[in-house]
């Protein structure tokens, strides 16, 4: 389908994520199931413009590591199923450690809109957030909202909007490690480029593979032998 | 170069203190760009959740108030099911004298009628009437309290007894989603992250009772526990009993949970973390009508896609006839023996080996056959129903057994394939059928030979 | 005389504020810790005690996490000064 774009929903538990899932999609919504997988995740319908999307609300995870079962799922809808934009659900009220993991998936994909939720509690509790100086940081576009309430769902929709149709770019900033590991990232960094090209971030994968991410290497055979078979049976 | 040997030579050049580092330096720039993007304007600090979590889990009110909440939610759901139940029911038949005249009308054969009618309409809207209040008030009460954010303080309050046993807390959590169905408390598990404490989350799941078993529990106790009483004082009463059961489906879940974890789940390790949220206040009306559509009605679409099928095939049991015995009495020979050693029956037994696609058919498949035409027979009122199973020779003991066989034994059809998905192992789904079956027959044993002992039947 | 305030997030107090020095922890239970926001250098408040003694919650990173005494004793930190 033309101007039609999948948006994966992720955060971490309590943030309110099923929520704005909920009151963007109504009840259009169904549970599909998805690459082979016996994983199912919940989807929902939205339309804005001209424009329709697909929202995936992923497992709430606190971090994308892979520990368990949940973040392994997130995780390789992020960086396998490739969405079109990857909307990072965090609390206003918790930002410290809703941040984390918002850090985590910039380094996975570029596409990403950080989106603030729960802003009229923070505000109700003196916390003011800027979310300027937020997007310039991060390098992605921060929109505040309240998906209780319905508030900001305007502009989220139009940044979302304006991310697909090009008006706007994400240049998500990465962060920097120590120099040790900075050099170790290098070295890995320039033989991964050899082997998945810039299907996937050489960045990401290499601190994965530094970090002994074994569960990621076997989702990659596996998806090794699966295209081995697709391309034999074409 | 493959992806295999690119991971050894990183793992080769890594050092154990990687993950470390890399989540120290992200929480140090998440502290940064706190630092920097967010201002307080307030000092007075919000303490509402604190002041909340003082009560809720106080060293002396947190149990009485989890107690009462269970109480209260339950007593909701079963007082609050009555009477649209019974409008149900009474709407459903008179739908039906209209389906039967337009059969008449049409002259349709007889055994259509039946199969049709008197199985599959007369067993789903049995489902339906029975099980759709109940849940309409169950899911939402459930929602709105998971919303609010106390179901992590239950988690809170009852780890201890949970670590007792080698279980997690949150399993308070999963065990409460099976009082609505245990198939999504088995999916629900997830939110255990250590291994073997799922697994015992999942393996003792079905010890709390789910929906489709409340019917039978409800009218069992109110026919047979509560049958002195009237009015308000009723229902209080089969909420007492009810209670009772559910108590002891606990206690059998933590002793299941130690036994497992003394022997079959010993020495795999475990980690524990719960958050505890803030207090929100939810959307009253939105949770109340998410839940009524997605929980309540999706479970009833299954029951109901089960009953039928199971309905049509207990009526073509019941009236097709092998000599001049029908096949389902065959079946209630054969089981009766193994049934009176329990304090039960064959057609008991039957109704429970036929209920294993759905709990919410146990009942209905067992009048069928108490009426013996295969077809539930329009029962109108309550004494009527008593009266069906006193002239099978019920007493207060076969009313209790039935209770906690349906308690006690093997999850539905439903939740072992979710249970196989889960745990991807064959011998684990084996034995979450093999361990409650085993109880099941041990417990009404026990209780039946207990009772002849003493003389009580 | 150097007085050592060094104590587990066990042995805090309620109100107590502990600022992590180590975590004797491996495998999963330390990343996870580690997601949670207990790395060295953070600062945890002791919130409160469970009905039955335990587990116990702390307040960290912008958050309520309750943790284990098997665990919670084998956070150790400093204790910090409320003013």
């Amino acid at each position: 389908m033309i101007n039609s774009y999948r948006i994966a929903l992720a955060g971490n538990p309590n943030t309110g994520k099923s929520t704005l899932f909920n009151a963007l999609t109504g009840l259009r919504q169904h549970t599909g199931n998805w690459a082979g997988k016996t994983v199912s995740l919940a989807e929902g319908t939205v339309k804005h413009k001209d424009k329709t999307y697909q929202i995936i609300d992923l497992p709430g995870t606190y971090s994308l590591f892979s520990n368990s079962v949940d973040e392994e799922v997130a995780r390789n809808y992020i960086v396998f199923e490739k969405p079109d934009v990857t909307l990072v659900v965090l609390d206003a009220t918790s930002l410290e450690r809703n941040l984390n993991l918002a850090l985590q998936v910039l380094e996975m994909t570029r596409n990403v809109i950080v989106c603030i939720n729960l802003i009229d509690e923070a505000e109700k509790k003196g916390i003011n957030i800027n979310e300027r100086i937020l997007t310039r940081k991060l390098g992605v576009p921060v929109v505040k909202i309240s998906a209780r309430n319905k508030i900001g769902f305007p502009m989220l929709l139009d940044t979302i909007d304006r991310l697909v149709s090009g008006t706007i770019e994400c240049n998500p900033v990465q962060t920097t490690y120590s120099e040790e590991i900075e050099e170790k990232i290098t070295t890995i960094e320039s033989k991964i480029r050899s082997l998945v090209g810039n299907s996937i971030s050489s960045r990401w994968l290499a601190l994965r593979l530094l970090d002994g991410d074994e569960a990621l290497l076997n989702e990659f055979n596996r998806r090794l032998v699966l295209n081995d078979q697709v391309r034999r049976e074409a | 170069m493959n992806m295999k040997e690119l991971y050894s030579e990183a793992q080769a050049i890594s050092s154990p203190q990687l993950r470390d580092d890399i989540v120290q330096q992200l929480y140090s720039r998440s502290r940064e760009l706190c630092d920097v993007g967010v201002s307080y304007t307030k000092t007075k600090a919000d303490t509402r959740t604190e002041k909340l979590d003082a009560i809720f889990t106080s060293k002396i009110w947190g149990f009485p108030i989890m107690l009462t909440m269970l109480g209260v939610v339950f007593y909701l759901t079963i007082a609050g099911a009555n009477i649209p139940s019974s409008m149900l029911a009474e709407f459903f038949g008179w739908l039906e004298n209209y389906i039967t005249s337009a059969f008449q009308f049409l002259h349709a054969p007889d055994w259509l009628h039946g199969i049709l009618v008197l199985g599959l309409y007369r067993g789903s809207t049995w489902v339906i009437s029975v099980m759709l209040p109940p849940m309409a008030i169950f899911f939402p009460t459930f929602a709105l309290l998971e919303n609010y954010g106390y179901l992590p303080r239950v988690a809170f309050n009852m780890d201890r007894l949970f670590k007792f046993v080698g279980a997690h807390g949150k399993q308070s959590l999963t065990m409460a989603m099976g009082f609505g169905c245990n198939a999504a408390a088995v999916m629900s598990s997830r939110i255990i992250e250590s291994p073997r404490e799922r697994m015992l989350a999942i393996l003792t799941n079905n010890f709390v009772p789910c929906n489709g078993r409340w019917g039978t529990l409800i009218v069992l106790a109110s026919l047979f526990m509560a049958a002195s009483f009237t009015g308000g004082f009723k229902s209080l009463v089969t909420t007492g009993v009810i209670v009772g059961i559910v108590l002891f489906g606990i206690v059998v879940t933590f002793f299941v949970s130690w036994a497992l974890s003394k022997t079959l789940l010993k020495g795999v390790p475990t980690h524990y973390t719960l958050e505890l949220p803030p207090y929100r206040r939810p959307k009253f009306f939105d949770t109340v009508i998410r839940s009524s559509l997605t929980k309540s009605w999706t479970v009833l679409v299954r029951a109901v896609k089960v009953a039928a099928p199971a309905a049509i095939l207990t009526w073509v049991f019941a009236n097709i006839h092998i000599g001049d015995t029908s096949i389902l009495l065959h079946a209630v020979g054969f089981l009766d023996p193994f049934g009176k050693m329990l304090g039960l029956d064959g057609y008991i037994m039957l109704a429970f080996i036929l209920g294993l696609p759905a709990n919410e058919i146990v009942l209905p498949i067992l009048l069928m056959g108490y009426l013996s035409t295969g077809s539930l027979t329009e029962v109108d009122s309550l004494v009527d129903l008593k009266q069906i199973f006193l002239d099978h020779g019920w007493t207060w003991v076969t009313a209790l057994n039935v209770m906690l066989f349906s308690l006690l034994h093997y999850p539905c059809g439903t939740t072992l394939v979710n249970i196989y998905k889960e745990t991807k192992s064959k011998k684990w789904t084996f034995l979450a059928f093999l361990i409650p079956t085993v109880l099941a027959i041990l417990v009404p044993f026990i209780v039946y030979q207990t009772a002849k002992l003493f003389g009580w039947v | 005389m150097v007085k050592s305030n060094k104590i587990s997030l066990f042995q805090g107090k309620k109100g107590n504020l502990i600022k992590i020095s180590s975590i004797s922890l491996e495998g999963v239970m330390r990343r996870r810790l580690l997601d949670l926001g207990f790395v060295p250098g953070a600062i945890v408040e002791v919130i409160k005690k469970s009905p039955l003694g335990d587990p116990i919650a702390f307040r960290v990173s912008q958050t309520t996490i309750a943790l284990r005494k098997e665990e919670s004793m084998k956070i150790e930190g400093e204790l910090v000064n409320h003013d």
